[in-house]
């Protein structure tokens, strides 16, 4: 059994895009806030700090979940994927390509969880419905776009790559 | 805001997270955080100690044993949502468990969790109690059994000690001529919902109604389903009159009784 002090700082490793990092962390930092200001991955969001608006969202061993509801010292030994490691070294994903393409975002704020999560979702169902986009992306909040051109983005980078794949 | 500082304790097993709890009567368990790190950061939970058993694997089996389902407390919703057995077995619990928050609390949010938080507006709860499941509860000392009916105690309130761990639920798996429907009304997917029902009937239309979302916890109750839409909606409403729904109180009943009777109809549709 291990045991942490309140307020004492232990040394943590992440496996964050591939890469370890080494942090030092209270237990009760969030794994949002070790990303943001340890790792300087600023790519995930912090909106609301209780669950609702999604913006903080990461893929932990590949499934969306909210890096504000979990302690970053509870992450150790899982993958952890933010937008940064789903980015090439140079242009944009896919998925980033389709968002583009149709406007899928303005202000940006809401993007990054948008992307991880609709990557999570076309690994789970690589030809999704609208339906299917709408459900898995319900629980991600845009305050700009009204949402129909992020679902058209999925669902264009879905079509794109069944085409690349049929031929 | 942030969470005040707390011990943190990551115990190796459930023996372990058993005495660590009975070390720390101030201490709470951590198991998906999806209800207990909102309030957290919020500080309006700030406990002295986090025992975290959410890496603990003998709590995340699912598996049928004498005619009942047992489920881990760990497994996640959206695991209870997807898995095979459970939607053959219990499809209304399958179909509850994925209307639980959005994709991703579902990732993470656990049955025990969602039981022991006991929120009155919780699909879960009200689907122990629908489908008469039985809450297994331990302690450093050993373990009890709780029929979920008498589990829930009111709003955000349970029967659980402070040094207990809700370790499995059991299901049983309904007889062949029973059926069962699910429906709830929320303003937006993935919201609590604002009033939900699962219907149980037997052959012979006898069975029960059990509500969420209407007052400070499941609310079940036995009634023979009259054949009559309109006979139907006015057993419905009585039923549902009773009931302490606070705000709304109007509004709260119909909702009741839309609810009640969308379940009732996708009952006589034939789901388990
Ligand atoms: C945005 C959002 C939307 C949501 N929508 C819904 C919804 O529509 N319907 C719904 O039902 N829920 C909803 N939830 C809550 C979600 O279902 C949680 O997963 C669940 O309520 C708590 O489970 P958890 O594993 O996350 O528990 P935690 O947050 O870890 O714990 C909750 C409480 O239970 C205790 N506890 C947890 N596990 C155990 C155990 N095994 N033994 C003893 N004590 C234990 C903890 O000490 C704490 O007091 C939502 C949450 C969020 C953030
Ligand atoms: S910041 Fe995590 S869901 Fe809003
Ligand atoms: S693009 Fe601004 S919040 Fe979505």
């Amino acid at each position: 059994m291990e045991t942490t002090k309140a307020r004492e700082v232990v040394q943590i490793t992440l496996q964050v895009n591939g890469e370890a990092h080494t942090v030092e962390v209270e237990p009760r930092m969030l794994l949002a806030d070790v990303i943001r200001h340890k790792l300087g991955l600023t790519g995930t969001h912090v909106g609301c700090e209780q669950g609702v608006c999604g913006a903080c969202t990461v893929l932990v061993d590949g499934e969306p979940q909210r890096s504000c509801l979990m302690f970053a010292v509870q992450a150790q030994g899982h993958d952890i994927t933010t937008i940064e490691g789903v980015t090439p070294e140079s242009g944009l994903s896919p998925l980033q390509a389709a968002f583009q393409k149709h406007h899928g975002l303005q202000c940006g704020f809401c993007t990054p969880a948008m992307i991880l999560t609709s990557e999570a979702l076309l690994r789970k169902h690589p030809n999704p419905d609208e339906a299917q986009v709408r459900e898995a992306l319900s629980g991600n909040l845009c305050r700009c776009t009204g949402y129909q051109f992020i679902v058209d983005s999925v669902l264009d980078a879905a079509a794109q790559a069944s085409k690349k794949e049929g031929q | 805001m942030k969470p005040a500082a707390f011990e943190y304790v990551r115990p190796d097993n459930l023996q372990g997270a058993l005495a660590a709890l009975r070390d720390h009567p101030d201490g709470k368990v951590l198991a998906g955080g999806q209800s207990l790190i909102p309030l957290m950061n919020f500080r309006l939970s700030r406990p002295q100690a986090l025992v975290d058993i959410s890496h603990l694997t003998e709590l995340t089996g699912i598996s049928v044993v004498d005619g009942a389902v047992e489920v881990g407390a760990l497994v996640r919703h959206q695991q209870l949502h997807e898995h095979e057995e459970v939607r053959r077995l219990l499809p209304v619990l399958s179909e509850a468990a994925g209307e639980v928050g959005h994709w991703a609390i579902r990732n993470r949010g656990t049955l025990g969790g969602s039981l022991t938080h006991a929120d009155p507006a919780a699909e879960l709860p009200a689907a122990a109690v629908a489908l008469r499941a039985t809450v297994v509860l331990a302690n450093a000392d050993g373990q009890r059994e709780v029929p979920a009916e008498s589990f829930f105690l009111g709003f955000l309130t349970t029967d659980i000690q402070p040094d207990e761990i809700l370790v499995a639920v059991r299901f049983p798996v309904p007889p062949a001529d029973v059926r069962y429907g699910f429906a709830e009304f929320a303003r937006r997917p993935g919201d609590f919902a604002l009033a939900g029902a699962f219907v149980e009937m037997g052959g012979d239309a006898s069975g029960s109604i059990t509500w969420f979302g209407v007052s400070g916890g499941p609310e079940r109750r036995e009634l023979d389903f009259p054949d009559d839409a309109q006979a139907r909606k006015a057993a419905f409403a009585e039923l549902a009159a009773e009931f302490d729904t606070g705000e709304d109180a109007v509004y709260r009943r119909k909702l009741a009784v839309t609810v009640a009777e969308q379940a009732y109809q996708k009952a006589r549709e034939g789901r388990r």
